[in-house]
């Protein structure tokens, strides 16, 4: 058996030797290169744009203006599965090009050039005139009466507006004897930060157009870049080769329409557009920044009397994935800690900045953030031990919710914190920190967070599977789920393997997708991606296996229900003897002159269940109060994410989680300039990404609660890591300090307001 | 105004090669496009991530901010020059398959690039000094843990530190 083990993964050794291709590394040299002009004002219209000189520099193709979009097929971008039914489908406010400008940075132009060279002489020749409209950067600004309105038909800049109501607030805070916690948290703007910036290329044949990107969602892309040029959904092809990171910025139609726009401008020459750091950190998607405000009205017990949540995310320019972001972390907050009482609005609104989408946690490390910063906070009104107020309000065993109809099995929370303290050797140390004085504090935090995996039921959850037997008894694998990099391939090899009963080399997962070819699949997102491909590829290898036995039944003259296939063999199950080699089986199927045939099977899992994925961190740091400065001594995340699949892969992915989590508690942020709105440092030198010198060794542990409703088992992994880190560290600068920061990140910038505010300074 | 090109003659992982290269071309463009080594990744084409880094004369370089030009002359080593004549890897990049120190990979051959010019040193650093070494790269995959393990390791294992390797 493979699942469960520390199996290598199956693209490691390509890697290391510089074998994988990536899509820039098989595009022909023949390509065109496409650099997109961006606006640079924040609000307006473009009125003209004089080209003449960008076109008269040598080597340029084609210079493309916002005006030559002469038929507007407005689209969606987001990665969501397309709905059929109109009231579910996704924004359409997207051009290839526009003329409104909603963000400094927007798609007005683009030039085709034979160079880089000239494709970025040309952008910077190009002359446009504007007519600028008043700009609005800040949530609350745009939600005022007389704002500028960036979209029409959204009053208040307001793009959706969900509440969520349980028990009667109202009356329940009138009980006598409650304590009134109240609080504000924000969490920044940051960007997905994958090294490979995005990328593709498109060229044309026949009346059909492929377009090779650095993608999540092939098949999803597919029918976006229909919806933008305006064309049948079957004339267009997406293939994703190696891609280098996704984090959910490429769960997104990013550049695909645009680049398969210009290359049918252009008679379908092949027309490659990549993507610079400086334009992918404001013209991609970043992180919503969300603005929580929470009140807890508390028992002297200290249970939870009545909550009210309002959150306020902050969408930028364009719909993208819209108000599921804030939804989703509303959706956990009345379920993390249950109350009897409870009230929510999430809104998604507006602003003239970039644009946000899915990022790694998808709404849930800024829904923890502040659920967690405030958790801290009533533990310390009350008196309380922060694990022990945790433990006494968190969600119990057997809780179940109404509408995923998720269940919590087991005592995930206690096992998680549990495992996670004596990882850390916590208890120690939170007595010895507290009640330190002097310049140089430290302490230890806390934060547990909630997450579910994949999307059903607010959307589809479907996955198919094909596998495809060859001579040798080997077999190909090909899934809509998506390898970015988290390890899928590998995981499906160790799945199939085992239930096929193959050794694991026989089993070769096609990594490239190509929509002409892979079974239709939705891609990598939502932490979906081996629970959801866990049951296709459990179904399809059944289904292959039963259609190996009949065919066997043949030429061993056994029937099926006395045998089984074991290490590639076809084994009589009554005494065990092997009887034939699979791959002796399938070379006689296929060229058999009585009776050939291709043995294959292809299967789609709709899936109509859902799962809890929870866990904590906790982290340890060492605050110099006069240089405002936090230095991360230790940290530990604990996890079930179900019987996991990989131990090795998973133990590397909470790794990924933790470092993105350290950089969004403690040094990222995308700054914006309120002067003219524009990006003040979109480059990988000025905004603070964690680097080596700034973790200290990485912890990762695991509770292993089989998940009874999946296929193997297992559940999240894929974000769930960035989930509680931020709010951990800020809490263990709580403890060291006694100052809460509920801005995000906890850098010097914040500590030394927070700090001069409370007097330390 | 035409463009410009010069005779660029070098040694590129031990071979001794020469081409006419276009004079604003960096050595990451020369490398990728005219030698096809496309282990040489770009991420931000300015010297902040560290995935084009490869060993010029012995010490490790972000091509993309060395002119394709300066190489006359030079040796450099790409990471498609690390394995033997039969093929096989190095212990540097068997660690990072045995470390799970690889994940999209994109990084992974600036890394390893780097790693090398640290083994290459033949002494023991220290961990803060490892961390200082590598931190020239960027990685949002791993967090850098398990690469520093593979560094670590194989560190110890040419010291002849088993033991010590074996506790990383």
């Amino acid at each position: 058996m493979y699942v469960g083990k520390k199996v290598t993964r199956v693209d490691a050794y390509d890697k290391v030797i510089g074998r994988t291709r990536y899509t820039d590394d098989l595009c022909d040299k023949s390509a065109y290169i496409a650099r997109v002009l961006h606006s640079t004002i924040a609000h307006g219209r473009v009125v003209s744009m004089d080209t003449s000189e960008a076109e008269k520099i040598p080597g340029v193709v084609k210079v493309f203006t916002c005006f030559d979009v002469k038929e507007k097929h407005y689209f969606p971008t987001a990665g969501h599965p397309w709905s059929t039914d109109p009231g579910h489908q996704d924004v359409a406010d997207r051009l290839v090009l526009t003329e409104e400008v909603r963000f400094y940075g927007d798609d007005i132009g683009a030039v085709v050039a034979e160079d880089e060279v000239a494709a970025a002489q040309a952008l910077a020749a190009i002359k446009v005139e504007y007519e600028e409209y008043p700009f609005v950067l800040d949530v609350q600004e745009a939600m005022k009466e007389g704002a500028p309105q960036i979209h029409k038909d959204y009053p208040g800049n307001i793009l959706k507006h969900t509440t969520i109501r349980k028990g009667n607030y109202e009356e329940a805070i009138k009980e006598p004897g409650l304590t009134k916690v109240e609080g504000w948290y924000d969490t920044p703007t940051v960007q997905h930060c994958h090294i490979e910036n995005f990328i593709c290329y498109a060229e044309m044949e026949g009346d059909r157009i492929t377009v090779t990107a650095s993608t999540q969602i092939p098949h999803i892309v597919r029918r976006i870049v229909g919806q933008a040029l305006g064309i049948e959904w079957g004339r267009v092809r997406i293939v994703k080769p190696y891609i280098g990171g996704g984090f959910g910025n490429k769960q997104d139609a990013l550049y695909e329409p645009l680049c398969a726009w210009l290359c049918m401008q252009l008679g379908g020459h092949l027309v490659k557009l990549d993507i610079p750091r400086e334009d992918t950190f404001v013209s991609n998607r970043v992180r919503h920044a969300i603005r929580s405000h929470i009140i807890s009205w508390v028992r002297p017990d200290g249970t939870y009397a009545a909550r009210k949540l309002e959150a306020f995310s902050d969408q930028g320019a364009y719909a993208s994935h819209g108000h599921s972001i804030v939804a989703k972390g509303a959706g956990a907050f009345p379920q993390l800690y249950p109350c009897d009482n409870v009230e929510v609005d999430a809104y998604t609104v507006f602003t003239n900045k970039s644009v946000a989408g899915a990022m790694r946690g998808y709404g849930i490390p800024q829904a923890m953030w502040a659920v967690e910063s405030h958790t801290e906070d009533v533990a310390a009104r009350m008196g309380m031990d922060p694990v022990e107020f945790r433990r006494k309000n968190l969600m119990p065993v057997g809780y179940v919710d109404a509408f995923s109809r998720n269940e919590l099995y087991d005592d995930t929370f206690n096992q998680c914190l549990d495992k996670a303290m004596e990882a850390i050797d916590y208890k120690r140390k939170f007595n010895e920190y507290q009640n330190q004085t002097g310049d140089i504090r430290r302490g230890i935090g806390v934060s547990v967070f909630w997450y579910n995996t994949a999307v059903w039921p607010i959307s589809l959850e479907t996955s198919s599977c094909r596998m495809v037997l060859n001579q040798d008894g080997s077999l190909q694998v090909q899934l809509g789920e998506t390898e970015i990099g988290q390890g899928a391939d590998t995981a499906y090899t160790q799945m199939t393997a085992d239930v096929l009963g193959v050794p694991l080399r026989d089993v070769h997962v096609v990594s490239c997708q190509d929509t002409d070819v892979t079974p239709f699949g939705t891609g990598a997102y939502a932490s979906r991606q081996t629970y959801t491909a866990g049951f296709a590829i459990r179904q399809t290898a059944m289904l292959l296996k039963e259609r190996i036995l009949e065919y066997a039944r043949e030429l061993t003259r056994m029937p099926p229900y006395n045998l089984d296939i074991s290490e590639g063999n076809i084994v009589r199950t009554t005494d065990g003897r092997v009887l034939m080699t699979l791959g002796e089986l399938s070379t006689e199927a296929l060229y058999s002159l009585t009776n050939s045939r291709h043995l294959s099977a292809e299967s789609t899992s709709q899936i109509k269940s859902n799962a809890y994925s929870f866990g904590c961190t906790i982290a340890e740091v060492e605050v110099d109060i006069p240089m405002c400065k936090v230095k991360l001594l230790d940290i530990v995340n604990a996890h079930d994410a179900g019987k996991l699949i990989n131990p090795a892969l998973a133990e590397a992915q909470v790794h990924g989680g933790m470092s993105m989590g350290i950089g969004y508690g403690m040094s990222e942020r995308l700054l914006f300039d309120e002067k003219t709105g524009r990006a003040l440092n979109n480059n990988l030198l000025d905004y603070k990404l964690s680097t080596f010198m700034d973790h200290p060794r990485l912890k990762a542990v695991f509770v292993e609660n089989a998940e009874p409703t999946s296929a193997f088992g297992t559940k999240a992994l894929g974000e769930p890591p960035a989930c509680s880190v931020a709010p951990a560290i800020r809490n263990a600068v709580y403890q060291a300090t006694g100052v809460g920061v509920n801005e995000a990140p906890v850098n010097p910038h914040n500590l030394f307001r927070r700090f001069k505010e409370e007097g330390l300074i | 105004m035409s463009k410009q090109y010069k005779l660029v003659s070098c040694t590129i992982n031990g071979k001794h090669v020469e081409k006419m290269i276009d004079v604003r071309a960096s050595l990451t463009d020369m490398l990728r496009d005219d030698y096809r080594l496309t282990s040489v990744k770009k991420g931000c084409e300015v010297g902040e991530c560290g995935a084009c880094n490869v060993i010029i004369d012995g010490e490790c370089f972000n091509s993309c901010i060395y002119l394709a030009v300066w190489a006359d002359g030079k040796e450099i080593l790409t990471l498609e020059g690390l394995a033997g004549p039969n093929g096989e890897i190095s212990d540097i990049q068997q660690a990072f398959i045995d470390e799970a120190a690889v994940q999209c990979g994109f990084c992974s051959p600036g890394f390893i690039m780097s790693a090398v010019e640290i083994l290459e040193a033949k002494r023991e650093f220290s961990d803060d000094e490892i961390r200082k070494l590598m931190s020239g790269h960027l990685c949002r995959c791993t967090g850098y843990e398990n690469i520093f393990r593979a560094v670590k390791k194989t560190m110890l294992r040419r010291l002849g530190k088993e033991k010590e390797a074996d506790e990383v």
